[in-house]
């Protein structure tokens, strides 16, 4: 053993410091997220010294050449958003995803499934194209007028509707792949039973999928929180807390992509944008970890 | 009895009206790019960069941005790859199998993966600040490499989980260090997965558009030097298209038409590797 080692040395050397360098370069990917977390905030720590974090947090008043920054009308324009996109798709997505994993031939979940991967791959700047090709001249023509309200069309609902579209692949995905990891046999003992099939979903499948379909949710819903440029081309981008689905909203990332040009010549303002990038990266964050930790423990629940 | 069935045919229907809903949305989308870009597509228009004019011409069409795009999305795959590979290859054949901290990876892997891109934007212009670079190719590879790292990380990493244990202990026996074996056998075994997964990661980041509208800048020209503004496709989308000149937005058109044939060539392209995620099937 030891005259092997001794001939192979320059193999072995090699092999160590092949494995060292990967190590750190592993170690340094990982840790990407914490090297951003504090390299926004230091960014943002002149912001965040001279103005209180409630005033940022619930202000409304956004007047950035007086050095005012109350981020509540794009929290509440993002959560608008969001909260649209999530009532259109969750509904759709489950259906979706029960009827495939449940109901479907396995010749039609073939043909869907690639579909499905094709509208995930699909860039949001095209979306954002439909959007104001499409979804704007159909609200402000048909959904508006038949409210007996004037809309440009530019609006929550809008956004809504494309990010709910780009956030189908996401829950469909996910929530399909929990579904079909509840075992068959439980499907099997219900069925025997006499219960008919959509009892079996309602009453033991869902059941026992229920934490990894709300891990798909979350996971939908932290995607809708970031998406930027979609849902810019379709909102409005006022800066107003809106008070129906079909006023204009101004969501966190549209504040960040619209404004890069402005940043450096008013004081304080790319300080106050690179808070908002911070905020929505601890919301993600937050989000995606609870969501990926119940995964994890439904896919060693299988194991 | 009768109830329990009505219920049962509801939401059958309810289950088919929604994933035919899901399935309309895609094509009424790939439509309406197809009709609107076509009328704009000319050779031209794929041969010429912008004439007339800063931002505003009338004439030429967008190689700028698909060359742009091209480079951008290149060297990002390339640099991601340069990092993601071995840091793969680190988890699936360095460390010990079932090791806690390459549980803990793959975790901020797949948490990375979730964080929006106008995230990674912001993230990658404080860098570019810290080194006072200007909006450039080099500043938008960056920024596009740290973005789909995680994803290509993660994707490879599912590869190589495939490759059989027994083919590495083999390597081992004939006396192959780790990295002779992770050269030799791993990442010749999982080569089409491992082209698959780099495929996926080059359609992301040729895409998107949020990370490079600080990092990379736009530009009417086809960039020079790595320290150069550069087009790209989802921005020349975007700016144009806000221009109340028909031919300008004419041009925005057919750049969407563009970037979505290019998607779809390149997930149609992945999909036909995926096929075969292995070079030799070992039983």
């Amino acid at each position: 053993m030891r005259f092997l080692r001794v001939t192979l040395v320059p193999r072995r050397v090699k092999d160590l410091l092949a494995g060292k360098v990967m190590l750190l370069l592993t170690v340094l990917a990982a840790l990407l997220v914490l090297v951003m977390i504090i390299g926004l905030y230091l960014k943002s720590k002149p912001v965040l010294d001279s103005h209180s974090l409630s005033e940022l947090l619930f202000s409304t008043k956004w007047r950035p050449f007086r050095g005012q920054f109350g981020f509540l009308p794009f929290i509440m324009g993002t959560l608008w958003v969001t909260g649209v996109a999530i009532v259109i798709a969750v509904p759709l997505c489950l259906l979706t995803a029960i009827y495939l994993s449940e109901y479907a031939h396995s010749r039609v979940r073939e043909w869907v499934k690639p579909l499905i991967d094709i509208l995930a791959g699909i860039p949001s700047v095209v979306f954002g194209v439909w959007g104001m090709l499409v979804v704007v001249p159909f609200i402000k023509d048909v959904v508006a007028p038949s409210f007996k309200v004037f809309s440009t069309g530019y609006s929550v609902l809008a956004g809504g509707i494309v990010l709910a579209i780009m956030i189908f692949p996401v829950i469909i995905h996910v929530s399909l792949e929990v579904l079909r990891a509840v075992p068959g046999e439980v499907r099997e003992a219900s069925l025997a039973l006499g219960a008919t099939r959509w009892q079996t979903v309602k009453r033991v499948v869902l059941r026992k999928a229920l934490p990894g379909v709300a891990a798909a949710i979350v996971l939908g819903i932290s995607r809708a929180f970031g998406e930027t440029m979609a849902v810019l081309m379709v909102v409005g981008n006022v800066p107003k807390v809106p008070r129906s689905v079909l006023d204009p909203a101004y969501p966190l990332p549209a504040l960040i992509a619209n404004n890069y040009g402005e940043m450096l010549s008013v004081p304080l303002f790319d300080s106050a944008l690179m808070l908002a990038a911070l905020i929505l990266l601890l919301v993600i964050l937050l989000f995606n970890i609870v969501s990926r930790s119940i995964l994890l423990r439904v896919e060693r629940s299988i194991r | 009895m009768d109830r329990r069935f009505a219920e049962e045919r509801l939401f059958k229907g309810l289950m088919i009206l929604a994933t035919v809903l899901i399935i309309s949305s895609l094509v009424l989308i790939l439509l309406t790019v197809l009709l609107k870009g076509l009328p704009y597509m000319s050779l031209d228009m794929v041969t010429k960069t912008p004439q007339g004019g800063y931002y505003l011409g009338k004439g030429g069409g967008i190689l700028n941005a698909i060359l742009g795009s091209l480079y951008l999305a290149g060297g990002a795959t390339l640099l991601a790859i340069l990092f993601g590979l071995p840091v793969a290859l680190y988890m699936n054949v360095f460390s010990r199998p079932g090791a806690r901290f390459v549980g803990a990876c793959r975790f901020s892997f797949d948490v990375l993966n979730g964080v929006p891109s106008i995230v990674f934007g912001a993230f990658g212009f404080t860098i570019m600040i810290f080194f006072a670079m200007r909006a450039s190719l080099l500043g938008g590879i960056i920024a596009i490499a740290l973005l789909i790292l995680p994803m290509m990380v993660r994707s490879i990493d599912e590869v190589l989980r495939l490759v059989p244990h027994e083919l590495l202990e083999a390597s081992y026996a004939l006396g192959a260090t780790r990295w002779e074996t992770a050269l030799k056998v791993v990442v010749r075994q999982a080569l089409p997965g491992i082209l698959t997964a780099v495929l996926i990661a080059f359609g992301r980041g040729i895409g998107d558009a949020a990370a490079v509208i600080f990092t990379a800048g736009f530009t009417d020209s086809i960039p020079g030097s790595l320290l150069r503004p550069v087009a790209t496709l989802p921005l020349a989308i975007f700016f144009q298209l806000g221009v109340p000149i028909p031919e300008v937005q004419g041009r925005a058109y057919a750049s969407a038409l563009i970037l979505t044939i290019l998607i779809l060539i390149i997930s149609l392209a992945a999909r036909l590797l995926a096929r075969r995620l292995t070079r030799h099937v070992v039983k």
